[in-house]
């Protein structure tokens, strides 16, 4: 299956998601912001780092970007789609998913290997772990406080679209201890948390990371 | 040409960290007194005159604001 990664001015990780896509059996299928263009790709990944210098709101231009029109349009056929850190502020910038990311409450840059649960393995992202599992993958943020009126957070938790929770120290604010969250139909994943630099405990603190990929694949072979 | 200036604020129950850290900060410089500073931006903008307010009004909602956790107003001002 080809899994594009899409890279715009300021992307930082778009190099280990295609590793963790390759990691995973898929081809990775780079993606450029200014082409109207998905390439074919069964799923899309918005990686991390800080488009457009994250200028005006972290992924505000981002998501206007000639290939997230792209993106919209192909999610809301069905798409599998993950956001990662600037990725999952691209996607709720795109109203893709609910909510925004603001400041961290304690306004330091949070970079640290950070435990997660796993609230919801039902995703197309997320089949391959037992729900409850705890994960540890490296968190490196500094807007990733998640925010949403209390409407949504009620919809979120009532309908189980917290995928991911931090455990332990909320390290950012976040309401709920929200660290990723999905879209209805459970195509659209966002996390701050960054699975794709935990794929080979040789590179990062685990390889926890890695079963989202390994996930993704599975879903669009039973497909 | 017009100036229209557009303020953007967070929310009244959105966390706003940065006007914490500076209401935090002013009792530390002598500063007493006050109570509670929400941090926004401010824009300002050169609009040719065929750009009614409608457009203005999308420009802030889509783009210059988030209104999940921003309130935005425009104001058209005298150059």
């Amino acid at each position: 299956m080809r899994v594009g990664v899409i890279t715009f001015p300021g992307t930082l990780d778009d190099v280990d998601a295609e590793r963790a896509v390759r990691y995973a059996g898929g081809e990775a299928v780079q993606l450029w912001h200014a082409d109207h263009d998905l390439k074919g790709v069964d799923a899309v990944i918005v990686p991390g780092g800080f488009s457009y210098g994250d200028y005006l709101r972290c992924g505000a231009i981002a998501r206007f970007a000639p290939v997230m029109q792209e993106v919209v349009d192909a999610a809301k056929k069905g798409m599998p789609v993950l956001g990662i850190c600037n990725g999952f502020q691209i996607l709720c910038e795109a109203h893709l998913l609910p909510g925004a990311l603001i400041r961290n409450h304690k306004l330091h840059f949070v970079c640290r290997d950070q435990w997660l649960k796993v609230e919801n393995n039902s995703t197309a992202w997320t089949t391959r772990y037992d729900r409850g599992a705890e994960i540890l993958v490296p968190l490196k943020s500094g807007e990733g406080g998640y925010q949403a009126d209390q409407s949504t957070l009620d919809e979120l938790e009532g309908e189980g679209r917290v995928v991911f929770r931090y455990v332990g120290d909320n390290p950012n604010g976040s309401r709920n201890n929200i660290a990723g969250i999905t879209s209805a139909n459970g195509r659209v994943v966002g996390l701050m948390p960054h699975p794709e630099h935990a794929i080979d405990a040789l590179t990062g603190p685990t390889d926890d990371g890695l079963g989202m990929f390994l996930s993704l694949v599975d879903s669009v072979v039973k497909a | 040409m017009a100036r229209v200036v557009v303020d953007v604020m967070p929310k009244p129950e959105i966390l706003d960290p940065q006007g914490q850290a500076v209401a935090n900060a002013l009792p530390r410089l002598g500063f007493d007194g006050i109570t509670s500073v929400r941090q926004g931006k401010h824009f300002e903008l050169e609009v040719a005159d065929d750009v009614d307010d409608a457009t203005l009004a999308k420009i802030a909602e889509t783009f210059l604001a988030n209104p999940v956790i921003e309130d935005w107003v425009v104001r058209r001002v005298e150059a």
